[in-house]
């Protein structure tokens, strides 16, 4: 119970521990991070160069008035911030941290993460439509337009690593790396990864649903309070989550050199996928929804299909 | 192909890398409270009244400057002295609504009325924002060290009589034919 394995109750309770702080610090991380990359500051007031913003935000989240529109629905209202709370950390539930920290060794790991991230845009789907706001409504039209050209070639893009490890266990995933990671091999896949991804995660160049030039904030434009604060960290989850992700699939997890303990080289690969999701917040303008869906499309599309196609060939021909 | 994966990729990659390299760029916020930026000395900040060499108000009460204000912020009421000098009784300026323009200070024909780099005027209480002679009164000259408007003027005032200001000619007698 007290020991780290996988499944044990120290592992449960340190890994939602971790994850939620880490999704709350992202906040400051984010705007510091985006402040050197604007030749700015960022926030760096409160505490030791700022890290105590997190509080000061939290504080003022928590002693908002959380207050329901008299027009929306009120049972999806409050319903939609819960739910992708609950699916992106259930979606954690799958990932490897080290051989000992973990929730559950599944052997439909991938899937799982795959069905809870479509899960997750129901979330933004009933959020926009209870709202009964305009905004909200186009933000959750274009979240469903979003999901749905992106969450196919999420998949195939997958199906690469999986035809290499020639398992849905991401654990065993991660084992199968320690002669070599799967980013050089799936080069492609993991570039059609990461686009969906930040597709995934709702996180600029593609958070098309929340455009706040656009659509005020889409379809969290009538939340406030716990319930806002809640569709904010729930889109930081998404983040460690997709990075995560990324880690396991492509990286190795938390193989590497043994100077360093297997958490640490995980929390690295994972800490400089954030940065570089940031990064692409910084850097990158955001594309018209068409444009995304044309891109998915016709041109991701394909080319997961035929990355999928190639790397079939490759894995029959060396059996 | 080629031209979608140069538009979409490529060119994306060469931004990130370029926005990437600011990590290592000085940043341009001057932290103000800590860290006092340079003010420039004709910075339009907090009004002030000066006064001339002799130590004598600049202020004539002309209200020019009252006029000249966009926003109708400062009053005044023009009183003499007895020796000729005019002056303002009171002179008032609301900081709660002044927009720091500058128009006062290039109307006012004696260099009494300026402005300075201070901003630093805010006050907890909106009746505090008004400021009266007493207040906008600084012992030295401002800007202009050596104007004296009484000096150079034309106006009759006790201990200069007609004619002896700097540059003024004595006064032509209309009425006398000669030359």
């Amino acid at each position: 119970m007290f020991t780290f394995a996988v499944g044990s109750g120290l592992s449960i309770a340190s890994i939602l521990l971790a994850v939620i702080v880490l999704a709350a610090m992202l906040i400051w991380v984010e705007r510091r991070l985006l402040g050197f990359w604007q030749e700015r500051l960022g926030p760096n007031r409160v505490g030791w160069f700022g890290i105590f913003q997190v509080v000061a935000d939290m504080i003022k989240i928590f002693t908002k008035e959380d207050w329901v529109p008299p027009f929306a629905d009120r049972l999806s209202f409050v319903l939609a911030p819960a739910i992708i709370m609950v699916v992106v950390l259930m979606s954690f539930a799958v990932i490897p941290f080290t051989p000992e920290i973990g929730v559950i060794d599944s052997n439909i790991g991938v899937l799982f993460v795959l069905a809870m991230a479509s899960l997750g845009a129901y979330s933004v789907m009933l959020g926009g439509l209870s709202s009964n706001n305009k905004y909200a409504l186009l933000g959750s039209l274009r979240a469903a337009a979003q999901m749905v050209s992106y969450e196919v070639f999420m998949g195939i893009s997958l199906l690469g690593v999986i035809v290499l490890a020639g398992s849905f266990n991401l654990r065993e995933i991660v084992e199968s790396q320690a002669d070599g990671w799967y980013i050089i091999p799936q080069c492609i896949g993991f570039l059609i990864f990461l686009i969906a991804g930040v597709a995934e995660s709702h996180r600029l160049p593609f958070d098309i649903p929340e455009a706040e030039q656009e659509i005020c904030a889409g379809y969290h434009t009538e939340y406030s309070g716990m319930k806002f604060g809640m569709f904010f960290v729930g889109e930081y989850l998404g983040l460690v989550l997709i990075s995560s992700l990324i880690t396991v699939l492509f990286f190795g997890g938390w193989l590497g050199p043994s100077f360093l303990p297997p958490i640490v080289w995980f929390a690295l690969k994972a800490g400089f996928f954030i940065a570089f999701f940031i990064l692409m917040r910084a850097a990158l303008p955001r594309p018209r929804y068409d444009q995304l869906m044309s891109y998915g499309w016709l041109f991701l599309l394909p080319l997961s299909l035929l990355n999928l196609l190639i790397t079939g060939v490759v894995v029959l021909n060396t059996l | 192909m080629f031209s979608l994966i140069r538009d979409t990729l490529l060119s994306q990659a060469v931004t990130l890398w370029r926005v990437f390299r600011k990590l290592f760029v000085k940043a341009d916020t001057v932290q103000y409270p800590d860290e006092q930026p340079y003010m420039f000395p004709r910075w339009r900040g907090r009004i002030i009244l000066s006064r001339d060499p002799d130590g004598e108000e600049r202020c004539v009460a002309c209200n020019l400057c009252a006029v000249a204000c966009p926003v109708d912020c400062i009053a005044l009421q023009k009183t003499e002295t007895e020796d000729g000098r005019w002056y303002p009784e009171f002179f008032r300026i609301n900081f709660s609504r002044c927009i720091m323009c500058g128009f006062c200070e290039e109307a006012c024909p004696t260099n009494a009325i300026q402005l300075t780099p201070d901003f630093e005027m805010a006050e907890y209480v909106r009746q505090d924002m008004v400021w009266e002679k007493e207040d906008l009164l600084i012992d030295g000259t401002g800007k202009y060290h050596d104007y004296n408007f009484y000096r150079v003027a034309g106006k009759q005032v006790a201990g200069k009589d007609k004619g002896e200001a700097l540059n003024e000619a004595e006064p032509v007698d209309v009425r006398s034919l000669l030359p």
